[in-house]
């Protein structure tokens, strides 16, 4: 049942050299504003790369991952005046002017001589006529993907200033069956939806899995008749392993932002409290005592605090306390109930569900409550997650009588989109950016 | 786990067999008289056949003890309003009903589980369903069934009785079910 992607067991060597030859950009002309959101994307002409075969295959998957960041409109390749460009040439920028492109990629993906996939690349500004990145990558050549990727978040980088996200992985739960026997198993895609595979067999119910900074482990909750559980997973080698045992219900688990702990809620008695298990000894701590339901922590990043869900105040609303549960106050102000707050990977944000007049709310606030925005609409919006750039939230939204999709928006609430994978599925969580 | 439906339906199978069963016997019509003809001649004797043997078999119905006893008259579920854990006063007399048949039958032991309606998140309803089957659970207590026979689970939002997407099917979804988990006849 259990299968290992390769992605993990074959390293990636991603050798990023600048290419010498080219003269390297002092400033970027063309730049991506990514704090106003889009409303013109900027258009980039992205020729199939030359060289082997796979380089028409990663140009397509650079131009996917541009496209669906709404940041970038690549432009069609029939209006290219030259289909290919050797990527040792300067380009003849006049010919890309008149098609209105802004930035150039050109590529070239080459067989090494040790059996190992390289490609050259560059980036080039076409009104100013010049060179802003040229970079080289070898991996493996079933890697082809994940090197398109990392061309990807280099242009991505360069052009708006911000860390891509496409190198990335998203672990969630996939769902068949009908709503009253669900059947529900982890699974885990690249973010463009490519090389889905299971990594439970559905013979019980999994919740809310989570990855640790290293895209190496995944907690989750799993739900059977006998009672529920936590584990931890290692996704290279399929170890799991169950988080202690709990008379109760145990659920919500979150990695600490080092990896060396995980935060979960216990119930005792019908009351839900927050607590923290030291991966290491395994020693547990009670952080929260309040006899109302405290639940969904999530670490900042430099995990000084815990933001949560608690109904303490008589609804539920969103929290704020230090890792040892101290200082605790409450941050989300307007109508409408709030849970599974998500703090973003850059400290600045805390993701959350609202649920107001009738519907589903995703949405940020800052991290002091402040500044809330509403992204997002509908029967049911769920589950937020962060890409690791903190620009781009994945959710899950079902409508009445439908199933679960994963769904994407930006952080504007410009773009929001249907994630690439076609079937049922919910509870998604954004691996950091993959070493 | 055991369909809430499934010992009711199986019910209702039995009552039906019984009703076809009542209507082969019931007296036919009399058919018309015929003139009587020439007396024909008199079979000769013959002993009676020899009665079959009689098996004796439960009657058609609900078995003391049994899981759809417990179904039928006690009651499985209770329902909670929106958000509420709060027994309402209409689950009382199930769960008095709940607390007498398991005084009665003290080998079973009960899984109390919680459930939401999809107008929630996931993790919230988990706690709440917890809720709402330690309410339960603290009710039988109060009533005497000792804690050690009541396990606890919730189910969130996971197990809707009724799929559908409307304030019925939410009401309906919201409750706590009283599964048998061992000891019924």
């Amino acid at each position: 049942m259990f299968r290992t992607k390769n992605l993990f067991s074959v390293l990636l060597a991603a050798l990023a050299t600048l290419l010498a030859a080219a003269p390297i950009a002092a400033r970027a002309d063309i730049v991506v504003n990514v704090d106003q959101g889009v409303t013109q994307p900027l258009p980039i002409a992205i020729p199939a790369f030359g060289g082997s075969s796979v380089g028409g295959q990663v140009s397509q998957v650079v131009t996917a991952d541009l496209q669906r960041s709404g940041l970038f409109r690549p432009l069609d390749p029939n209006t290219f005046v030259q289909k290919r460009i050797d990527v040792n040439l300067q380009p003849q920028f006049d010919q890309w002017k008149q098609i209105s492109a802004q930035a150039l990629v050109t590529g070239q993906v080459t067989n090494d001589g040790d059996g190992r996939l390289r490609v050259d690349f560059r980036l080039w500004d076409v009104y100013a006529g010049e060179q802003l990145l040229g970079l080289q990558f070898t991996t493996t050549p079933e890697n082809w993907r994940r090197l398109a990727h990392k061309i990807a978040d280099a242009v991505y980088e360069k052009l708006t200033g911000e860390k891509g996200y496409f190198d990335t992985r998203v672990v969630f739960v996939a769902e068949s069956g009908t709503k009253a026997k669900r059947i529900r198993r982890l699974a885990i895609m690249d973010q463009d939806g490519a090389n889905p595979s299971y990594l439970t067999d559905g013979s019980y119910m999994v919740f809310t899995p989570r990855f640790s900074s290293n895209s190496q482990e995944i907690t989750f909750m799993a739900l059977r008749p006998t009672g529920a559980s936590i584990y931890l997973l290692n996704i290279e080698t399929g170890r799991q392993e169950a988080l202690g045992h709990y008379p109760g219900m145990v659920f919500a688990p979150r990695f600490s932002p080092d990896g060396r702990k995980v935060a979960f809620s216990v119930e005792k008695a019908g009351n839900s409290d927050i607590y923290v298990m030291d991966l290491g000894s395994h020693a547990t701590s009670r952080v929260t005592t309040d006899p109302a339901i405290d639940t969904s922590p999530s670490f900042s990043p430099d995990g000084s605090q815990m933001v949560f869900n608690s109904d303490r105040s008589g609804s539920p609303q969103i929290y704020v306390m230090n890792a040892d549960g101290s200082g605790a106050h409450r941050i989300s102000g307007g109508g409408g109930r709030y849970t599974a707050p998500v703090w973003s990977p850059d400290g600045k944000l805390i993701a959350f569900t609202k649920q107001e007049g009738g519907q589903f709310h995703i949405g940020v606030m800052n991290a002091d409550g402040s500044g809330e925005r509403i992204l997002t609409s509908s029967y049911l919006d769920e589950g937020p997650t962060w890409a690791p750039n903190s620009r781009v939230i994945m959710f899950f939204r079902d409508s009445a009588g439908g199933g679960p999709r994963l769904w994407t928006v930006d952080v504007t609430g410009r773009v929001t989109a249907q994630a690439p994978y076609p079937l049922s599925a919910s509870d998604p969580a954004w691996s950091p950016l993959l070493n | 786990m055991t369909h809430p439906f499934g010992p009711a339906t199986r019910l209702a199978l039995v009552v039906l067999a019984a009703a076809s069963l009542a209507a082969c016997a019931s007296t036919k019509p009399a058919g018309p008289v015929a003139p009587r003809g020439p007396a024909e001649p008199e079979a000769p004797y013959r002993p009676p056949s020899q009665p079959g043997p009689v098996t004796q078999e439960q009657a058609p119905g609900v078995t003391p003890g049994s899981v759809q006893d417990f179904v039928i008259n006690a009651g499985e579920l209770v329902y909670f309003d929106l958000d509420s854990y709060t027994l309402r006063a209409d689950a009382k007399p199930v769960l008095d009903a709940q607390a007498n048949w398991l005084r009665r039958w003290s080998a079973v032991r009960v899984r109390i589980e919680g459930n939401c309606d999809e107008r929630g998140t996931r993790e919230y309803n988990f706690a709440l369903g917890a809720r709402r089957s330690n309410a339960v659970k603290e009710y039988l207590v109060s009533r005497g069934i000792p804690a050690s026979r009541i396990d606890t689970i919730s189910y969130g939002k996971e197990r809707p009785l009724d799929p559908g997407s409307n304030e019925e099917a939410w009401a309906r979804n919201r409750n706590a079910r009283t599964a048998i988990t061992e000891g019924a006849r």
